[in-house]
């Protein structure tokens, strides 16, 4: 039951270690940047995961309804997705001027020549 | 009005930002951006006047009141940063126009002050809100625009360097992320003060043990403390002079002011430092660090690499001071923060000098400069004196009182590896000088002259790093007040 019960978190830390695994064993900067966003996104699910409650209607005032989730982590979370997209295209624009300047867009030959 | 200024601190440069991208032209963009942060500078000072009675001043978001609402909490310590960054803001503008465009080119400068100012804004944001998750959007903001600012310049170089530090701060932001998550989880606030009220009751659970690590990871990496500094000298050796010149001075300090903010004012000196025993792994990376940058500075040729690596060894420096958990620590960590930024920030000033007059930063290319450009050279040789900790100068007085709180402390073995790293220090400022004065040679690329602004400037900052060795006052004065406040037992 305990692993059944901490599934969403099982997924967490499953997710988070594969984009960072990604990150740093790849050498290719787009999959580099592929697996930062992996990693936000196994964030993401962690906050999710933390506001939900079991039986837990959204948070809208009703008469038949007692039980809330917590509204504030999607809140957060969709501040937060913002942000990982200002970084994604930022990353992407980085890499196309990378791509321009150095031809490749492969770590180990930038860093040959550099 | 004047009730309004916490606000109009951050969302003056915020609203400018866009202004400048309609503006669109360079000249114009520069006014905007001076004006700005001398405004900034003003309000800032303001603020400093109001605080310095000891009581935090509160604005509430909205007229939402806290924990429910976002609120500003505005102390000594904070106006005293937000003084900082927007001082060090203002007169790098003011003196660094024909620099930036000597290095940026023309169809961008426009956007280099758009990015600026985002910069500021999130820089001014982290110090001045009082609630966590604030804190985490605000250091992206300032992370996303500087790796703009970063990658701006003709340099090929610098692109890779802001990918580098793309990839390393959107994981210790994530790290930061992480950790504000799991202690919302707990308390269900996140209001910095409320959440320390209420991590009272729930200490010594795993979940605020995790929290704390990954945090102290996450603005490890943003803070560039050793050994998560990776993707620091390249970013200021390949960055715009003017760039490396403003980042070096204000951003690892706004996050080395997370780091206090966090670990005394949320989770508390007692569980940060004996509960959760981070003290011990913050003390290894911050001696380690010392050593780690003074030997790779006495190593480098590029000055501006040097400088960055010896950044790295002065991040330690306040790391340790922080990290020995007594209030002189903290009061001598918080006084390098500001005697750094202002040294560190005056002898990239001199470099960029060099670059903008020579074209390059090499030393190994730079002999008899002294003799071409005198009054540079001798502005680098105060500031590197004040670095090395010489009396009389501001250096001085934040190794006097690191030392003096290390020794407090009986850890004997660290008041020599501050010792020792001095002595480094004097070897790296040394082969400069020696390059500089005894050795002949023809170097000049561009004769350009360096315009008066610039020396102007130069000379401001120069000034503060002997003056605030002299008159220590306002320095040492909120740090001791700050660090009596945070850790509850005077200096």
């Amino acid at each position: 039951m305990e692993f059944i019960g901490h599934f969403n978190y099982w997924v967490v830390i499953t997710l988070m270690m594969i984009g960072l695994y990604i990150v740093i064993a790849h050498s290719n900067l787009v999959k580099k940047l592929i697996g930062i966003n992996i990693f936000q996104t196994s964030i993401f699910i962690l906050f999710i995961s933390m506001g939900k409650i079991t039986g837990g209607t959204a948070p809208i005032l009703s008469e038949t309804h007692t039980l809330y989730s917590a509204p504030l982590p999607h809140v957060l979370i969709l501040t937060a997705i913002v942000v990982g997209i200002a970084t994604t295209a930022l990353g992407l624009a980085l890499v196309i001027r990378i791509n321009k300047a150095f031809g490749t867009v492969e770590d180990d030959e930038i860093q040959k020549e550099m | 009005m004047s009730s309004h200024l916490p606000l109009l601190q951050v969302v003056i440069p915020l609203l400018a930002a866009p202004v400048c991208v309609i503006l669109h032209n360079r000249i114009a963009g520069w006014c905007l951006a001076t004006l700005v942060s001398l405004v900034s500078f003003i309000i800032a000072c303001t603020l400093l006047a109001q605080a310095s009675s000891g009581e935090a001043i509160t604005y509430a978001l909205g007229g939402w009141a806290a924990p429910a609402g976002i609120e500003y909490h505005l102390d000594r310590l904070t106006a005293f940063l937000l003084v900082i960054i927007t001082g060090l803001a203002t007169f790098i503008l003011l003196g660094a126009r024909e620099n930036l465009e000597s290095e940026i080119a023309a169809d961008r400068m426009y956007l280099f002050y758009t990015a600026f100012l985002l910069n500021m804004t999130g820089l001014l944001g982290v110090i001045m809100t009082g609630d966590a998750f604030n804190v985490f959007v605000f250091i992206e903001i300032a992370s996303l625009s500087s790796y703009a600012m970063i990658s701006i310049s003709k340099d090929k170089r610098s692109l890779y360097a802001a990918y580098k530090y793309l990839i390393l701060g959107t994981l210790g932001a994530s790290f930061i992320l992480i950790a504000i998550g799991l202690l919302y989880s707990l308390t269900g606030t996140l209001n910095i003060y409320d959440l320390h009220n209420r991590l009272a009751d729930i200490e010594n659970t795993r979940t605020l043990t995790t929290a704390l690590v990954f945090f102290v990871i996450g603005i490890g990496l943003k803070a560039a403390i050793w050994p998560l500094h990776l993707w620091l000298p390249d970013a200021y050796t390949s960055s715009p002079s003017i760039v490396s010149t403003f980042l070096a001075g204000t951003s690892t300090k706004v996050f080395i002011y997370v780091l206090v903010r966090f670990l005394y004012s949320l989770f508390g000196v007692e569980f940060s430092f004996e509960v959760a025993g981070v003290q011990y792994l913050l003390l290894l990376m911050a001696a380690a660090g010392i050593l780690y940058g003074s030997v790779q500075a006495v190593r480098q040729d590029s000055i501006k690499r040097l400088l960055a690596f010896s950044s790295v060894a002065q991040i330690g420096y306040m790391v340790l001071g922080i990290a020995l958990a007594s209030s002189a620590g903290l009061a001598a960590g918080l006084i390098h923060v500001f005697n750094h930024a202002i040294i560190k920030v005056t002898l990239f000033l001199c470099v960029a000098n060099i670059i903008y007059y020579t074209g390059t930063d090499s030393i190994s290319k730079l002999a008899g400069i002294g003799k071409k450009m005198p009054f540079t050279v001798a502005m680098l040789v105060i500031a590197g004196l004040s670095l090395i900790g010489v009396p009389l100068t501001a250096g001085f007085i934040s190794k006097w009182f690191l030392i003096d709180a290390v020794i407090a402390k009986d850890l004997w073995l660290l008041v020599v590896l501050v010792v020792f790293s001095s002595i480094l220090a004097v070897v790296y400022i040394w082969k400069i000088v020696e390059v500089a004065y005894f050795k002949e040679g023809d170097t000049v690329i561009h004769d350009r002259p360096v315009p008066y602004t610039t020396y102007a400037a130069l000379m401001i900052f120069t000034a503060a790093c002997i003056y605030f060795g002299l008159q220590t006052d306002v320095s040492v004065g909120v740090a001791m007040a700050t660090a009596e406040g945070l850790t509850g037992i005077a200096p």
